[in-house]
């Protein structure tokens, strides 16, 4: 899930400078999930909005906002709303505000800040746990990803700043390393550990990605 | 050859310090202090220390070649990608600099630019590897070089890291990856040092010991809460604390670490943070 939260709204206010109508977007997924752009954030939007002298022409919450057709048909669904307001504010993550952005000609303001590709703890406390890096190394480090969950993405063993194992960039963090090899080690095998790791191939993580099935 | 690297081949016990480049344009000082050194083999230059931006450490180890110095060119990983690595490299060794120690380098939080972005394309490893391939005469993507480098490649290690093994697999990949000596993290616990170079003895490539001045009680706290991979026991704190003159019973810390480095290591690797002048002291 992409893990976004809100912009405070002194920073969303110097956004809507000289826009007085406003349409709404939600995403129904991860920012519904994130509580930064459901039913209830777009709904707070829309008051606090008010107090502030602006108009809302209308909402609407994209189950995927990420989805360029979907979020195409759903505007469609609001044209008349859509048309009456001078700008969108959108409460979804970037991937969701770009398609938007890529389906009106309105000027298309973002009102999250979206920060990483998260696993869910339990409601409201998300990790980072893989940064997509398009050359997966899992399998030899026990499921724990190095890439991601090192500080410094290391791909042969812990540096010198690991401490008891904790690691030297938040003292209260394990270091990924000392979580892999203590992992390795009650399964019995060697993995990483077995071989100098070469240099990533961040070849394979091509910008901007693209995959077509088929 | 460099002069470290002749030293240690001939098995002569080498010393080492560091100098750190300036922040800003004037070298005078950085040159005078290590000019002024005594006893020592060859002089570290360190690498926006402690991810604070310095001047290239590239531009004083040349100016110190210059002066008759031999320098040890540290090359972080945090600051460059691999072009950039393998580029400086390639001006280090035009410039006629053979000692480099490569790092991963300490991360961005600790420094004066929080706020930058991190590279770590390479690991320390990595690097390693990759200086390897240049004094074979091909970069990494596997194309000849102009003139082929001859690199005296170091790497750092922390003998007092927990667990053991963990920190010995990394070790051991940085042997495997090139590196022909090893420079370590400041140690204070003997038992933890004795246990290191009992392991590392057999694989045989020069360690040298890192030995801290600690001036004060404070300093060594400081050490403690802020500088990863360095312990300093209470008992030595307390030491310091107790002391009449802290700076004196710092030196005679030292030195005792000095002797300890000449019965089980083959150097010493000297930080004596702006008190070079107490180097002979060290020795002595
Ligand atoms: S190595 Fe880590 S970042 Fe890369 S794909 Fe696997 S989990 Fe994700
Ligand atoms: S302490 Fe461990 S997790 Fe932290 S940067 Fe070093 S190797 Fe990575």
């Amino acid at each position: 899930m992409i893990i976004s939260q809100q912009k405070n709204r002194e920073e969303l206010l110097h956004n809507l400078e000289g826009k007085k109508r406003l349409f709404l977007v939600g995403c129904g997924a991860c920012a519904t999930a994130c509580k930064s752009g459901g039913e209830e954030e777009v709904f707070q939007l829309q008051e606090w909005l008010a107090s502030v002298g602006r108009e809302v022409t209308g909402s609407v919450i994209i189950d995927e906002a990420c989805h360029i057709m979907r979020a195409a048909r759903d505007l469609r669904h609001h044209r008349d709303a859509v048309a009456e307001a001078d700008a969108l504010v959108v409460l979804a993550c970037g991937a969701g505000v770009q398609s938007i952005s890529t389906n009106t000609d309105k000027r298309v303001i973002a009102g999250l800040d979206s920060l990483f590709l998260g696993n869910i703890r339990r409601l409201g406390q998300y990790e980072e746990k893989c940064s997509l890096c398009g050359e997966c190394i899992l399998n030899e480090t026990a499921g724990i990803c190095p890439v991601t969950t090192c500080a410094k993405g290391l791909l042969n063993g812990p540096c010198g700043g690991m401490e008891e194992g904790r690691c030297e960039a938040d003292r209260e963090v394990d270091c990924a390393w000392h979580s892999i090899y203590e992992r390795l080690k009650k399964q019995g095998r060697q993995g990483v550990f077995a071989r100098p790791v070469p240099p990533k191939n961040w070849g394979k993580l091509r910008k901007p990605g693209r995959l077509k099935l088929g | 050859m460099s002069q470290l690297q002749n030293e240690l081949s001939q098995h002569r016990f080498v010393v080492t310090t560091e100098i750190a480049p300036p922040k800003g344009v004037d070298l005078s000082a950085a040159l005078a202090k290590a000019r002024s050194l005594q006893g020592i083999t060859a002089v570290n230059v360190t690498d926006n220390q402690g991810a604070n931006m310095r001047l290239s450490p590239l531009v004083l180890a040349a100016r110190m070649l210059e002066a008759g110095i031999d320098p040890i060119l540290q090359l972080t990983c945090r600051d460059r990608n691999r072009l950039a690595l393998q580029s400086d490299l390639l001006g280090a060794a035009a410039l006629g600099i053979e000692n480099v120690l490569l790092l991963s380098g300490d991360h961005m939080r600790f420094g004066d630019h929080p706020q930058g972005r991190a590279v770590f394309d390479l690991d320390s490893v990595q690097l390693l590897q990759a200086v390897a391939h240049l004094n074979q005469g091909w970069d990494m993507a596997g194309r000849k070089l102009q003139g082929t480098p001859s690199f005296f490649a170091g790497a750092a290690v922390s003998p007092a890291a927990e667990p053991f093994e963990l920190m010995f697999q990394k070790y051991r990949k940085k042997v495997e990856g090139g590196a022909r000596f090893f420079q370590t993290q400041a140690v204070f616990a003997e038992d933890k040092l004795h246990r290191f170079m009992e392991a590392a003895r057999p694989v045989g490539v020069p360690v040298l010991l890192g030995v801290l001045l600690l001036k004060n009680a404070a300093v060594a706290r400081f050490l403690n809460a802020n500088i990863p991979g360095v312990q300093v026991p209470p008992e030595l704190v307390d030491r310091l604390e107790q002391a009449a003159d802290p700076l004196t019973e710092g030196v005679a810390i030292a030195r005792r670490q000095v002797a300890l480095a000449r019965e089980i290591c083959q150097g010493v690797h000297i930080m004596s943070l702006g008190h070079e002048e107490l180097i002979p002291a060290m020795l002595a």
